[in-house]
């Protein structure tokens, strides 16, 4: 298993830079999810780790070994596609074990490792058959084979469970997870699916136009967004935003929001007045009568354990995240109180988040 | 049977539909048997027969087209017959109620063996270069790639007949002309603008993740193509295989012109069977029905290939 650095990497496609400038380091055994819209990049980046692109400049690091220009077949490294690439000539053994061929491992060893890793993705009973009449499921599982059969340094993905259905994918979640917490690999897993990289990865970098916007464990991506982009990218529904303008002074504690104040993680930079947007989840807004932040029900969503109660307000839309047995009347007018310690502020003009209290604990741990 | 209780497909034809369908089918399908019929029936026909008006079905078959067709005779008199001893096998029995005796081989053989190593080899040659180049032109980003498409098969747009004669003056100064080499050469450069395009349309429907997943398996690029592309273009390589033998088979315009002996093939030999007094045509008809074999196996053998990929990859998946 290995680390893997990614050094300034960029890529141009003609005019159009796919990937700018992004820094990252996957440190050994760890499981990284490339998270972003379609066409941010991150599956490019991906392909640049195999080698199946080349960047226009920066470096790759396996384990510190510069394999930047090296061949896909060069770098050891396991990729798993979208759609599988399960070869269609050939039946389930021979696709797992046409890695190991390319090596030279001899006959026997090739059978005792391949079934050595049905056996560890519960595909033993496949094994025989042609994979053209695979299930999607089963289909993933050969695929996965195929990757770990070689033991290879790290492990590509993307988007794997892209076509499966919604409750297979779940299953398929909860295995990949499994499977990674089983041996260890170093993985990249590029997803479009905010709950794919949060159930599964230990880090996560969110992806947009080609440049990394956060890079950070779930926890910290969820809670301290580094920017709007990621705050809107990242729960469901997103993080709210009320907009306002004012300047802020180093060390504020309250902003006021229309005519209201309201308590903030202490501000550690100072902004001359322009326009601000408070970040509040939706399972941070609180009803209560008596509160000054004050809004019009217009309408709500019933999920079962809970609901989400969209409340206008004159900064705009408030979803709030609420227990499933209040009930609302459409146009009531409600009083909003938001958890304090969990907002964010960011600056509108560049979309960036404002350094506070809540933010530094990202910094020391 | 009412048509009201079965459940009406908008897809599937209607029963009417598929009959007439079929009604058609095989009318067309007799319409173009009625020359390969008359041929075959006519390679089993005496002269006279051959050409006696109006046409006749029914006939007494005989082997005196075959016979001649791989033969030559003298004519001798009746007392030097007489003076031979028993006839050696049917055709000598035939031959000599004609008054005449087998002299020795005709040149069928080895015009048809020629026919088999020109066909062959410049339809391997043709598929062989034609995958390879459809493969770059599908793979990579070639410079210019639409305008060498377009040149490629810009070689097709004009007749033989236009090219006869500066590809005659050309292989008179190489020293190619009624060789097999020379015939192998023309036809592969004809074929290979056929061979390129189709195999590039099959080509391009085989994903690239395919090759990707193989190169990350530890194959070189080479490796990959040969193990992974190769066994799923098989359609597409035997679809194009049958189209170039066909052609190369029974080219004309270029083998009349540039071959006469050693290296002609069967189609410029076949109408120059000349029996007495005319042409013989049975051993006409049985040359051509002869050579029609090789094709005829061919294409069983390859058609389900044939079938799939004349439909261009459609039932593929």
């Amino acid at each position: 298993m290995a680390e893997i650095r990614v050094e300034n990497l960029r890529k141009q496609f003609g005019d159009f830079a796919a990937v700018e400038d992004s820094t990252f380091t996957v440190q050994d055994g760890e499981f990284l999810a490339l998270l972003g819209p379609s066409g941010c990049g991150k599956t490019t980046t991906l392909r640049m780790i195999a080698g199946l692109e080349l960047p226009t400049s920066g470096k790759i690091l396996l384990d510190g070994e510069d394999v930047t220009f090296n061949r896909a077949s060069a770098r050891d490294i396991a990729f798993v596609f979208q759609l599988f690439a399960l070869y269609p000539h050939m039946n389930v053994r021979r696709n797992i074990g046409f890695p190991l061929l390319s090596q030279g491992v001899p006959k026997a060893e090739i059978r005792k490792r391949v079934e050595e890793t049905a056996r560890l993705l519960q595909i033993s009973h496949i094994l025989d058959r042609s994979v053209s009449g695979l299930a999607g499921g089963d289909r993933q599982r050969v695929a996965l084979g195929r990757a770990i059969v070689r033991r290879p340094k790290c492990f590509l993905m993307d988007e794997p469970l892209g076509t499966l259905d919604a409750e297979f994918r779940e299953v398929m979640v909860h295995e990949l997870r499994e499977l990674h917490n089983r041996i260890h690999a170093t993985t990249v897993y590029v997803t479009h699916d905010q709950h794919e990289a949060m159930a599964m990865a230990d880090k996560i970098a969110v992806m947009n136009h080609g440049v990394i916007e956060q890079y950070g464990t779930p926890q910290e991506i969820y809670n301290r967004p580094a920017s709007m982009y990621v705050a809107d990218f990242i729960g469901s529904p997103p993080m709210n935003f009320l907009r306002f303008r004012s300047g802020l002074e180093n060390g504020a504690t309250s902003v006021t929001v229309g005519e209201v104040a309201i308590r903030v993680p202490q501000v550690h930079a100072a902004r001359e007045p322009g326009e601000l947007a408070l970040g509040v989840r939706p399972e941070h807004v609180r009803f209560s009568d008596g509160a000054p932040l004050r809004g019009a029900v217009y309408g709500s969503e019933y999920l079962g354990t809970n609901q989400i109660v969209s409340v206008e307000t004159a900064q705009g839309m408030v979803k709030a995240r609420v227990a499933a047995n209040r009930g609302f009347a459409i146009g009531e007018t409600v009083g909003l109180e938001l958890d304090s310690e969990k907002l964010s502020l960011f600056d509108c003009a560049s979309g960036k988040a404002v350094p506070s209290s809540l933010y530094a604990e990202a910094r020391h741990g | 049977m009412s048509n009201a209780t079965s459940a009406h497909s908008v897809v599937e034809p209607s029963a009417t539909t598929k009959r007439i369908a079929g009604i058609i089918v095989v009318l067309y399908a007799i319409v173009t048997m009625v020359p390969l019929a008359w041929i075959f029936m006519t390679s089993f026909k005496s002269p006279p027969d051959s050409i006696s008006y109006p046409p006749k079905l029914v006939f007494t078959p005989t082997l005196e087209g075959y016979c001649n067709l791989f033969t030559t005779r003298t004519r001798q008199t009746p007392e030097y017959i007489q003076s031979l001893g028993p006839p050696q096998s049917t055709c000598d029995e035939i031959t000599r109620s004609r008054n005449m005796v087998i002299a020795g081989p005709s040149n069928y053989w080895p015009r048809f063996t020629n026919s088999m190593v020109i066909a062959f080899g410049s339809t391997f040659l043709a598929v062989f270069l034609g995958t390879l180049a459809a493969y770059g032109f599908s793979r990579f980003r070639v410079p210019l790639a639409d305008d060498l498409l377009f040149f490629i098969l810009s070689t097709r747009m004009m007749p033989p007949i236009a090219v006869a004669i500066p590809i005659y003056l050309m292989y008179r100064e190489l020293g190619l002309s009624d060789t097999a080499l020379g015939m192998i050469l023309l036809y592969t450069a004809v074929n290979v603008s056929l061979a390129v395009w189709l195999l590039k349309g099959f080509i391009d429907e085989i994903p690239r993740e395919y090759e990707e997943a193989a190169m990350i398996d530890g194959y070189t690029r080479l490796q990959a193509f040969r193990k992974v592309v190769l066994p799923q273009a098989t359609t597409g390589i035997a679809a194009t295989a049958i189209f170039c033998l066909i052609f190369a088979w029974n080219e004309y315009a270029f083998a009349v012109l540039l071959t006469s002996g050693s290296a002609q093939t069967a189609p410029p030999f076949i109408p120059t069977i000349i029996g007495e007094g005319g042409m013989d045509w049975p051993a006409v008809a049985a040359g051509t029905t002869i050579f029609l074999v090789p094709i005829l196996v061919f294409t069983i053998l390859l058609r389900k290939q044939l079938l799939r990929g004349i439909t261009f990859g459609a039932v593929r998946k």
